[in-house]
């Protein structure tokens, strides 16, 4: 057997990036093998030529014997990047469809899912506090990583972002000035903790763990993008499962339940927006 | 082996560049096309609209999990990045830009190689920056075929040269040329 191996031809490498996805769930219990093929290969391959491998295997290899690889690839394989009160208009349209009937409710369950860093949290913590739901609501923000979770708990960005939030505020429909929810220091702002006492930041893995039960609302953003389309429609179902009848599910603005197995058990409520409700019958 | 798509890059001055070569198909061009134009990240869908009137083929923003069909002329949404998948759809990212870029040329140049390998056609025109050229690269190595605007006649000379450097370009044409060599290389509906 020759020593130089030749660069792997096109069935060996998806076979060895199969198998790295096996090895990555069985050792660490990450599930990425129905996540977007296209983007798992992609950020992958630019791990290996970092690392100036050939190979999957190889990466295989290195991860399966070195924790510290493994949650570097973890980390390149997980997209956290967010913006408090992203598309504007998402927010508007939860303050004037959905809200008016959430204050039907005496107390509220809302779930996040996929919240990365916590800015679409408290965003929308804010929302809830200005139409006066915030004081019923307990709110579960929950990612499968952790990282990102540490930095959501804390409340803390950059200054240098507060421009843009505060136009995205205005554009939502914000009732107040948007620097009332915040106090600046230094390079940073920390979000006021009246607005964290009601959220309960979380791991949760939507590919391997269970349903969160009784929501009134979940909200899931840019997240199902990374899916392929059967593990969309096993988180869909999911979000189903999770949801009360009449509950409300928001998606990101290229998400949506069409073509799904949850398509005809739910009503829509806006479109665009990616808003939708869960029917009672 | 007849090419199964095209995927086209363009920045700076590319909406002249995209009319020019998207109203140079027959009405016949029976090849997908899938086109990444920089845009800023709140931009509508103008350009859409603005490639739909010069052309018989359908020109559509790019929609997640969508099924490549010919016939059509995609186009990247603002401020997602737009890949190819292995069983021809289609998939929208949010992850960080790339080349300062989101949609990049780049993203969808790999992963549509990955995908077509040697079936398909990658065309750079003009931009200011070097977008595209890492992908240009990686069409080349999975066997297809690549084209570069000739920078002389590009608006914006920067992204047709960076991708002539890297060496693996094919054909470098006049921009009024390129739909001309298409509509000979790639197949027709009969
Ligand atoms: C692009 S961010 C979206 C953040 C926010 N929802 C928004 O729209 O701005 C995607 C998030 O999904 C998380 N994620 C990816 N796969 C996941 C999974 N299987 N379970 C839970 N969270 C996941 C990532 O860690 C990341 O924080």
């Amino acid at each position: 057997m020759s020593k130089n191996l030749a660069s792997p031809d096109e069935t060996t490498s998806n076979i060895e990036l199969d198998l790295l996805l096996e090895a990555i769930f069985r050792k660490y219990g990450y599930d990425f093998r129905d996540y977007s093929r296209a983007h798992v290969k992609r950020r992958l391959y630019s791990r290996i030529k970092q690392h100036e491998l050939q190979s999957f295997s190889q990466l295989q290899h290195l991860l399966l014997y070195d924790e510290q690889t493994f949650q570097e690839v973890l980390r390149g394989l997980s997209i956290n990047v967010t913006e408090m009160f992203r598309d504007p208009a998402f927010y508007a349209k939860m303050r004037t469809e959905v809200i008016p009937l959430l204050k039907t409710y005496p107390y509220l369950k809302i779930w996040h899912a996929g919240c990365s860093t916590g800015e679409e949290v408290y965003s929308f913590a804010i929302l809830l506090h200005e139409e006066g739901l915030y004081e019923r609501s307990q709110i579960y923000a929950t990612d499968f990583n952790t990282d990102v979770l540490e930095t959501a708990k804390r409340g803390i960005y950059p200054t240098s972002r507060i421009k843009e939030y505060t136009m995205n505020y205005q554009e939502a429909g914000g009732k107040n000035s948007f620097s009332n929810y915040y106090t600046a220091r230094y390079d940073n702002v920390i979000f006021d903790a009246s607005l964290k006492k009601n959220i309960v930041f979380a791991e949760h893995n939507l590919v391997t763990d269970s349903v969160f039960a009784e929501a009134h609302l979940i909200i899931c953003r840019n997240v199902l993008i990374y899916f392929n389309r059967s593990l969309q429609n096993k988180v869909l179902q999911l979000f189903s499962e999770s949801l009360i009848k009449g509950g409300f599910l928001g998606l990101g603005s290229k998400e949506n339940i069409l073509f799904s197995p949850i398509e005809n058990s739910y009503k829509t409520i806006d479109g665009e927006q990616k808003i939708y409700q869960k029917k009672f019958i | 082996m007849p090419y199964q798509a095209i995927v086209i890059g363009s920045s700076a001055g590319g909406l002249h560049a995209l009319k020019i070569i998207i109203s140079g198909f027959s009405a016949s061009f029976d090849t997908p096309i899938i086109v990444t134009q920089h845009l800023s990240p709140n931009s509508d869908n103008y350009l859409v609209q603005f490639l739909n009137q010069f052309t018989q083929l359908t020109v559509k923003e790019a929609d997640e999990k969508e099924v490549i069909l010919r016939g059509y002329v995609y186009i990247a949404p603002p401020n997602f990045h737009l890949l190819v998948e292995e069983d021809f759809t289609l998939s929208l990212n949010v992850e960080e830009k790339v080349n300062f870029a989101r949609p990049s040329i780049d993203v969808l140049f790999e992963t549509a190689a990955e995908a077509y390998k040697n079936q398909l056609i990658g065309i750079i025109l003009t931009g200011a920056n070097h977008d595209g050229a890492k992908g240009i690269a990686r069409i080349k190595q999975k066997g297809g075929y690549t084209i570069a605007q000739s920078p002389d006649t590009a608006e914006a000379a920067a992204m047709p040269q960076a991708a002539i450097n890297t060496g693996f370009v094919d054909q470098i044409l006049k921009l009024e040329d390129i739909p001309v060599f298409l509509n000979k290389i790639c197949k027709s509906k009969v």
